[in-house]
């Protein structure tokens, strides 16, 4: 009998977690936790604005969470969980100097940089602006490669906006247009109330449509109105982007469980030009 | 043209392969089936029996004649072995610090798969393809290191359509060596140096133009015997029936049973599940196979994507007979029709295909 030797299989590098700590951790607003991560093992690859990471809590399980640190800052890895689930809510739980594991970073990017010398507008509903806040800081990094960044943002309350701050700061940004709505008003708030979708027209009053770019963000029922708006204004199917929400267990187009017709939207998404996935958006259960 | 042997009996190879160190997997008769597994002995390969295969129903029954091969496909495909059902991916351990995380790593002996048909060995590439593309090390390890000795089916059960699949039922690629079984013994043809190698000492014949002729008239005779036939626009125009009533009409007799997906030797979703132990200190993470069936599958936040059943039967014939095209340049089915025998409802896919793109 002829001695012969094993051959070694290995799992895929891209289904090892990488280990982090949180560094920082804010509350709010509500149920949401943004946690601020620094890798214990090594630097993380470069990520782009709308890309995601694998974050996984110990014992507990992992889930897919957009990345909304600064694209320019490679420390800058911010991630912001609502607790609604077993993992997201040992996620949450998560306090400065703990340990959680870190797979990333995944998925396609918002087309920020192609979008040079038009209108980009950036449509954001709740939570939805966690995975833009990269593409925001990106754009506003290069102001001048743009004819205007507008930004829109609603949510439900005013205390349900995300990154209080961030927006206040945003407001006095000359090179940014703000406009901030909420379905519905507090005391206090006096600001704009209704949905985005009717803020768009006011929002893009000094632009021709056709030079108008849109990254659309939040729930899928808002991204539809909203590119449905947008098309009916006269911005181009082709010139609008959506990111897509999908369950997510190997981030590496494996596991099949994210499929959306034929796209795998871990990988061939969560970012989406709208003009490849309207027809399939109509159609529940795809 | 290949070099073609003749072989009188198989377990000549098979008793060469074993002395030789290799792991030999085949189909052995287990609980009423044939399925692949690891034969310790050339008595093991069963002879002279037939499969009765229809919607629904599978029977082995002994068969009128000695042959070794007569008997197709079984409910278990060669995914057993290369995509297996559950693996362990990675351990974690508490430590002070927070924790480390420890990969797995498996030993493949050198393999030898004995027996596989034309259409597994499609099934085979088109699996290889999707890891290829996740770029699993793993799945391409376990590929590389086994050689294939295929056979040639002289027979097609009823359930059998992989002549509209262009799949089989004659090996065409990917094989070491290839079978086929005559009266006048086993041709074997060579498809590559390492199926050569294999046979390297055995001293066997060249074949004669006439037993070629003859394994040629039984592969033909497999093929035209094939009633079941796969629409050939199918992948085009399944889509355009999303919102067709019949998968209303096909969930109802449907049980999601997940039958289809666990046999299906092309099907390769996998869940991730995270285990820990009740100190808390230990934690695994595995991969095990999933089924589009099942509701949890398109969980997000808010419930399922796919929630009804007609939902979930659509993404899965439609991913395989279509959207498959789109992601790896394939169909994802072989025509092996173990969805068909395996159904407990007796669901033939072909005739929902056809009623689906046919408007029937």
């Amino acid at each position: 009998m002829v001695a012969r030797v094993p051959e070694t299989a290995r799992i895929p590098s891209a289904l090892l977690p990488m280990r982090a700590r949180v560094a920082h951790r804010r509350q709010g607003p509500d149920d949401v936790a943004t946690l601020s991560l620094c890798p214990v093992d090594g630097r993380l690859a470069p990520f782009r604005p709308g890309q995601f990471n694998m974050l996984y809590a110990f014992g507990v399980g992992e889930i897919a969470i957009s990345i909304s640190g600064d694209p320019g800052n490679a420390d800058s890895l911010l991630h912001t969980i609502r607790d609604v689930g077993a993992v997201s809510h040992a996620l949450c739980q998560l306090q400065p100097g703990d340990m959680l594991g870190l797979r990333g970073p995944f998925g396609k990017p918002w087309p920020v940089d192609a979008q040079a010398g038009r209108d980009l507008l950036i449509v954001a509903g709740g939570l939805g602006l966690a995975p833009l806040r990269p593409a925001i800081l990106q754009a506003l990094a290069m102001p001048e490669r743009f004819r205007s960044i507008i930004l829109v943002v609603g949510a439900r309350s005013p205390t349900d906006l995300l990154y209080p701050e961030q927006l206040r700061d945003w407001a006095g940004e000359p090179a940014l247009a703000l406009s901030v709505t909420v379905d519905r008003a507090t005391p206090g708030w006096s600001g704009m109330v209704g949905v985005v979708t009717t803020r768009l027209a006011r929002a893009l009053d000094r632009c021709d449509p056709a030079n108008v770019s849109a990254l659309v963000c939040g729930p899928e029922v808002m991204m539809r109105h909203c590119c449905l708006a947008l098309e009916d204004m006269g911005v181009p199917p082709d010139a609008q982007w959506i990111s897509m929400e999908r369950n997510m267990k190997c981030a590496t187009g494996s596991c099949g469980h994210c499929q959306f017709g034929a796209d795998f939207v871990c990988r061939d998404g969560p970012v989406f030009r709208w003009d490849r996935v309207a027809a399939r958006l109509r159609i529940r259960g795809i | 043209m290949r070099e073609c042997y003749a072989l009188d009996d198989p377990r000549l190879l098979l008793e060469n392969f074993l002395a030789a160190g290799w792991r030999v997997i085949a189909p052995v008769l287990s609980e009423g089936a044939l399925v692949p597994d690891v034969v310790q002995d050339a008595d093991d390969l069963p002879r002279g029996i037939l499969d009765s295969q229809a919607p629904g129903h599978y029977r082995l029954e002994e068969g009128a004649t000695r042959r070794w091969f007569d008997a197709v496909v079984g409910p278990r495909g060669w995914k057993h072995w290369l995509h297996p059902p559950e693996r362990r991916l990675w351990r974690a351990l508490r430590n002070e610090d927070g924790f480390e995380i420890r990969p797995e790593v498996e030993d493949w002996p050198p393999t030898i798969f004995f027996g596989v048909r034309a259409c597994d060995l499609a099934a085979i590439a088109r699996q290889a393809e999707v890891f290829r593309r996740a770029a699993d090390p793993a799945h391409a390890t376990r590929v590389s290191a086994t050689r294939i000795v295929a056979v040639n089916c002289g027979r097609s059960a009823r359930t059998c359509f992989c002549v509209s699949t262009a799949t089989g039922p004659r090996a065409e690629d990917g094989f070491d060596l290839a079978l086929t079984e005559t009266d006048e013994g086993m041709l074997v043809e060579v498809g590559t140096d390492a199926g050569a190698s294999l046979l390297e000492g055995l001293g066997l014949r060249r074949a004669s133009d006439h037993m070629r002729a003859r394994a040629r008239a039984r592969i033909a005779e497999a093929a035209a015997s094939q009633t079941r036939a796969l629409p050939k626009d199918v992948a085009k125009r399944l889509p355009e029936a999303a919102e067709s009533p019949r998968w209303e009409a096909i969930a109802k007799r449907c049980l999601h049973c997940t039958n289809c997906t666990a046999v299906c030797p092309t099907c390769f979703c996998t869940d991730i599940v995270d285990r820990t132990d009740l100190s808390d200190q230990r934690a695994e993470r595995w991969e095990r196979w999933d089924s589009c069936f099942t509701p949890g599958f398109s969980e997000v936040h808010g419930g399922p994507v796919r929630s009804s059943g007609a939902a979930r039967y659509r993404q899965w014939m439609t991913h395989k007979l279509s959207g498959w095209h789109q992601q790896f340049g394939t169909s994802g089915c072989t025509g092996c029709g173990r969805c068909i025998t395996w159904c407990p409802a007796g669901i033939d896919l072909v005739a929902e295909a056809r009623a689906l793109t046919e408007g029937d």
